[in-house]
């Protein structure tokens, strides 16, 4: 009887990991099928057939040249805009973490105090703020409207703040001073030489946030020649047939796109994201995870 | 962004004030160039704190006190907007929804999957996990095809609940409901992970000594996991929370593909903000909005910090 029941629970849990299984996977196969098919087809087929290699680059080249290039166009610009921020991030997070865990100076209690209020502050909560600044500053429609704001990121100094208190002990620090070494020599040849794997942990954060962004680009850009991906994908669903009919009465101009083209696009899109959650997810985690458990 | 940033912060505070009984008597070296030197490593962020942190804030402080009405107008304008209040509607029902949901699953699945072997465990973590590389606009266009009954995978789902085209299940009613599940959808699974961390710091000899005294894995995972995880929880909550009030992205792309139907430009109150400004030019009002959004937010975040005990050391 016991017995028994133990099998129904087990059998209930596969269903309902099963079911979300489903919920969270099924999108994404989905996707990743979509370009190999027709319009056609994908309404016709089974959602998960495969329709054909030829129709997917058929598909690939359609929505590259869509629009005079347009998809390659926002490509290069979230790659500057995220780089630059990434880049500026780490120039920033590094030395500012080191300096946190390692030295002395008044006001560094307050400072680490104000980073972890402005971690837990959602990014998106400053846009609207930070639009009215930027403007105000000149810097509107500049690519510095976006790469300042991503290189501003409390949680990578955070990171790194945790991590020079946990992987360097002071006592290494004096030692060098003693032997002569001055501050910036203690830095350059003791702590840049470890910083690596925090290097790469406030890279991934910083990037993927960039990357990913919608809301600041949203509001600080305003020309097709200026959109990162997150906008471009935007801009394409309004020029998808199926999601937007009206648009498309006898005589237009727009080239119509069509499902396959805007899953193409999403892929494209979210490709180099995607491509460091699929080979860092171990280290990350465990990064993370050290970061919050070492006492 | 907000699901991993969450991990390393409850021992935050802990290390805080480890690094200040460290650090609370300044080595004897600690010299006034050692502290030029600490001023010149933090300089940088500083100056980005200053000018992207704190200086908006400050602006908006500035912006929603002043102009032609005087002391509080732009907030008495806001609050008597016919927009504002169906737009805190809105995205408090879309918050109950997920917060809701979203903690019961996450506790649930981690709970089922802690049960189960490392690989097939990590297996299902992972194929949670993937979707947040999705977020923004991406994850949006991927329920757009999902929820639309001609072409989705869930189109028997979908035609079940009585849903036969596209504008029928994106009707202005579901319209929280769905944001919530894009929202679980690229969040849940990276703090199943988190979560997952967290229980695999639970001494083995704690859980053996469970079952030795003939707890069955219901009762040690109600009795004895979930309150060693409680604190991620309420990590979890704080993060949403806060996220949760600034929704933009998903009304914004869905408004896009509406075909008609309706969702306004001033959905949510972060979108009426954005409307107000780029329309009207009205800043004074916008920032008004933003600061009673954020305030809202951190209050929320601060009681739960506060209620939930989430900084105590232990």
């Amino acid at each position: 009887m016991l017995l028994q029941r133990r099998y129904v629970y087990r059998f209930l849990g596969l269903v309902i990991l099963l079911f979300f299984t489903a919920f969270f996977f099924v999108p994404l196969i989905w996707l990743f099928l979509a370009p190999t098919k027709t319009d056609g087809q994908l309404l016709n087929q089974s959602p998960f057939a495969f329709g054909s290699f030829s129709t997917f680059f058929h598909t690939f080249h359609r929505i590259i040249t869509y629009s005079g290039n347009s998809l390659l166009t926002w490509l290069e610009n979230s790659a500057i805009y995220s780089f630059g921020g990434t880049a500026l991030a780490i120039l920033a997070a590094i030395p500012a973490g080191y300096g946190l865990a390692l030295t002395e100076f008044p006001g560094r209690k307050t400072l680490l105090s104000i980073t972890l209020v402005v971690m837990i502050m959602p990014a998106t909560a400053l846009v609207l703020p930070l639009f009215l600044e930027i403007n105000k500053l000149g810097l509107y429609g500049t690519k510095w409207s976006l790469i300042l704001p991503f290189g501003f990121f409390p949680f990578g100094v955070y990171l790194a703040y945790i991590y020079f208190s946990t992987t360097i002990p002071k006592d290494l620090l004096a030692a060098a001073r003693i032997d002569g070494a001055n501050e910036w020599g203690v830095f350059r040849h003791i702590a840049v030489p470890l910083a690596r794997p925090i290097i790469g942990l406030v890279a991934f954060f910083a990037f993927v946030a960039a990357w990913n962004n919608f809301f600041l680009p949203f509001v600080m850009t305003y020309d097709n020649s200026q959109y990162p991906l997150q906008i471009g994908l935007q801009q394409l669903i309004g020029s998808t047939a199926s999601f937007n009919p009206a648009n498309f009465s006898a005589g237009t101009s727009i080239t119509i796109l069509h499902r396959p083209d805007l899953a193409m696009a999403v892929i494209i899109a979210i490709a180099p994201v995607l491509i460091v959650f699929l080979f860092a997810q171990r280290t990350l985690v465990a990064g993370m995870l050290a970061g919050a458990t070492r006492e | 962004m907000s699901v991993p940033s969450a991990t390393a912060v409850p021992s935050g505070r802990a290390s805080v004030r480890r690094g200040d009984r460290a650090g609370g008597a300044p080595p004897r070296s600690a010299s006034g160039n050692s502290r030029v030197a600490g001023y010149l490593f933090v300089a940088l962020y500083v100056a980005l704190l200053l000018l992207l942190g704190i200086g908006p804030v400050v602006y908006a402080i500035y912006l929603a006190f002043s102009g032609p009405g005087g002391f509080g107008a732009n907030f008495t304008a806001a609050f008597n907007d016919y927009r504002f209040l169906p737009a805190f509607e809105h995205v408090l029902e879309y918050m109950a929804i997920w917060l809701v949901s979203q903690t019961i699953l996450v506790v649930g699945l981690v709970l089922m999957l802690h049960t189960l072997s490392r690989r097939i465990g990590a297996i299902f973590r992972f194929l949670f996990y993937i979707p947040g590389a999705l977020a923004g606009a991406a994850s949006v266009i991927v329920w757009l095809f999902m929820l639309d009954p001609t072409a989705s995978p869930f189109a028997f789902v979908l035609h079940w609940l009585g849903y036969n085209s596209f504008d029928n299940t994106i009707s202005p009613g579901n319209l929280p409901p769905i944001f919530a599940m894009m929202a679980i959808w690229t969040g849940a699974g990276g703090w199943i992970v988190v979560m997952y961390g967290a229980l695999n710091n639970i001494p083995t000899e704690l859980l053996e000594a469970a079952e030795i005294d003939g707890s069955n894995g219901f009762q040690t995972a109600m009795r004895i996991k979930l309150p060693l995880i409680r604190k991620w929880i309420v990590y979890m909550l704080v993060l949403s929370f806060a996220g949760g009030t600034q929704l933009f992205v998903e009304p914004t792309v869905l408004g896009q593909a509406a075909m008609g139907v309706g969702i306004s430009k001033y959905w949510s109150p972060n979108m009426l903000g954005w409307f107000l400004a780029s329309q009207y030019n009205q800043f004074n009002e916008a920032a008004a909005i933003s600061l009673v959004l954020l305030v809202f937010g951190l209050v929320i975040a601060a009681l739960l910090v506060w209620r939930g005990r989430l900084f105590e050391v232990d």
